[in-house]
């Protein structure tokens, strides 16, 4: 009995140590994505550039959290709680690392649409930006507090970010067939929708995966299944 | 050159098997009316002269499963299961209340053939309990209690014993040496054998692999995979990762009382009681 109070003091130290990881690749994600907006807004290409480097630094870290992930499976084989969570952290922070991948590829975007003129199209990508980042935000709020209501109420904000990205798509499709010399650029201007979609995606994921870790239910594809 | 079509065919014909396996619906945990129980353990108390050490267990262990006990020193685990075989009865002061049925005899009635059911319930302890004979004197000892046959019979049945706890390779040269000489895992197996020769349906393992090394450890695991085709084992264990490995079932016992018992998955991943997530996690006091 001893020795398994013994172990476990060890295995509380590394979770928690794994948990401040993962909050600190969260962090770095959130302002990746946050910068990435502005630039876009603001046809900063500098910033632009700089997030697409700092990007290297997330994936960085992304190995990290899960080699630690895959320690502490190794050597404390841990049970119940103790494995939801790291199961949830590997999920998570692989979501992440996907995260910084959006933002860099929505500031790959920048670069090219901030040497074009405005097409005046009325894409609100601010208002489905506020969106997804609010969602991202939540996720990990839902993480760090280890709250399944919260987790919950973003699944349902999913659906109104994907009904923005329809209606952007369908918008620039559109304009393809009356403005084909736009072409590329309307697609580019897709593209940072799809970006802010799928962002909204992962923070979706990361909602599930904290409902998995708190409750130990797996509620992805529950519709899927239930047919 | 690598045979690719073969890969292939084999690859198709695994997925072949996985489909025909999905088409049957999966099945969700079986009941309780379902499952057929060995050992049905209705409101059990245990005594220690005044010092109550059960307090109203009831569990179904199921047939040719392996069912753990897991739980803090002192929590009953032994208590409870050195029950099943009345060997508590070797102590004056020591007595049970409640009801033991298995298959359907309330094994606790006085009327009840001790020796009879000790023959049907084998039971290993925590250190290996070798007699101080020879190998094959340590099976025949018990086969020639139970049952009357010649030298040749008895020849097969030491053999066939010692082959069913995996331990014939290892010894079938040196039947006539002590088995006290033995290394402490094949000791462990030898007890395991002289069990098996009388032809148990339950075997009760107190803590089987807490005197042996990883290796002898991971033969015994093994062992407890292939017997439970037979046999129905119940086994207490204070190393969770065994029970996690071997067990299909786990019951959690806590001062006395089973707070939690389900499939060794469920336990394990995704506990019911905070008692038990305490206890296997080890966030216990």
């Amino acid at each position: 009995m001893k020795k398994g109070i013994l172990m476990s003091s060890v295995l509380r130290r590394e979770i928690e140590q794994l948990k401040k990881m993962l909050l600190s690749v969260g962090a770095m994600v959130e302002d990746a994505i946050a910068k990435a907006i502005y630039a876009l807004k603001q046809r900063d290409v500098v910033l632009a550039e700089a997030i697409i480097k700092a990007d290297r630094e997330i994936d960085a870290m992304e190995v990290r959290v899960e080699e630690e992930c895959l320690k502490i499976l190794a050597l404390h084989q841990p049970v119940a709680q103790d494995l939801r969570f790291v199961v949830a952290v590997m999920k998570i922070n692989n979501d992440l690392e996907r995260m910084g991948d959006l933002a860099a590829n929505i500031a790959k975007r920048t670069r090219y649409l901030a040497a074009q003129p405005s097409l005046g199209l009325p894409l609100d990508f601010a208002g489905m930006a506020a969106k997804s980042q609010a969602m991202v935000k939540r996720s990990l709020d839902a993480l760090v507090n280890g709250d399944p209501v919260l987790a919950r109420q973003i699944l349902k904000d999913d659906d109104a970010v994907d009904r923005m990205r329809k209606d952007m798509e369908d918008l620039v499709l559109t304009e393809i067939q009356l403005r084909p010399q736009f072409t590329t650029h309307l697609l580019k201007l897709a593209s940072v929708a799809r970006h802010l979609e799928r962002l909204a995606d992962m923070a979706t994921n990361i909602a599930e995966d904290v409902i998995y870790m708190v409750e130990g239910e797996i509620i992805r594809h529950k519709d899927a299944l239930s047919e | 050159m690598i045979p690719m079509m073969k890969i292939r065919e084999e690859q198709s014909l695994y997925t072949e098997r996985i489909y025909e396996k999905r088409e049957s619906p999966i099945q969700p945990m079986p009941s309780k009316a379902t499952v057929p129980s060995k050992v049905s353990v209705r409101s059990l108390n245990f005594y220690y002269g005044k010092n109550q050490a059960l307090f109203d267990n009831s569990i179904e262990i199921v047939e040719n499963k392996v069912t753990a006990v897991i739980g803090p020193s002192g929590c009953g685990k032994s208590t409870h299961l050195r029950v099943y075989n009345r060997i508590f009865e070797l102590y004056r002061e020591q007595r049970a209340e409640g009801e033991i049925r298995i298959d359907g005899q309330n094994i606790l009635d006085p009327s009840v053939d001790v020796l009879k059911l000790r023959q049907k319930i084998g039971m290993i302890f925590q250190k290996p309990t070798p007699f101080p004979m020879s190998i094959y004197e340590n099976i025949a000892y018990g086969l020639r209690l139970h049952f009357k046959m010649s030298r040749s019979e008895m020849d097969g049945r030491v053999e066939q014993a010692l082959k069913a706890a995996a331990l014939w390779d290892e010894v079938h040269g040196k039947l006539n040496q002590p088995g006290t000489a033995l290394s402490g895992g094949q000791q462990q197996r030898l007890c395991i054998a002289r069990t098996l020769a009388v032809e148990p349906e339950i075997i009760l393992m107190d803590e089987p692999c807490s005197a042996i090394d990883p290796i002898a450890t991971a033969k015994i695991e093994e062992l407890i995979e292939e017997l439970k085709i037979k046999y129905t084992i119940c086994l207490v264990t204070h190393n969770m990762q065994q029970a996690a490995r071997v067990s299909d079932y786990t019951a959690f016992f806590f001062q006395g009382r089973i707070v939690e018992y389900g499939e060794t998955g469920q336990i394990f991943q995704k506990p019911k009681e905070k008692k038990t997530e305490e206890y296997i996690t080890g966030r216990f006091g």
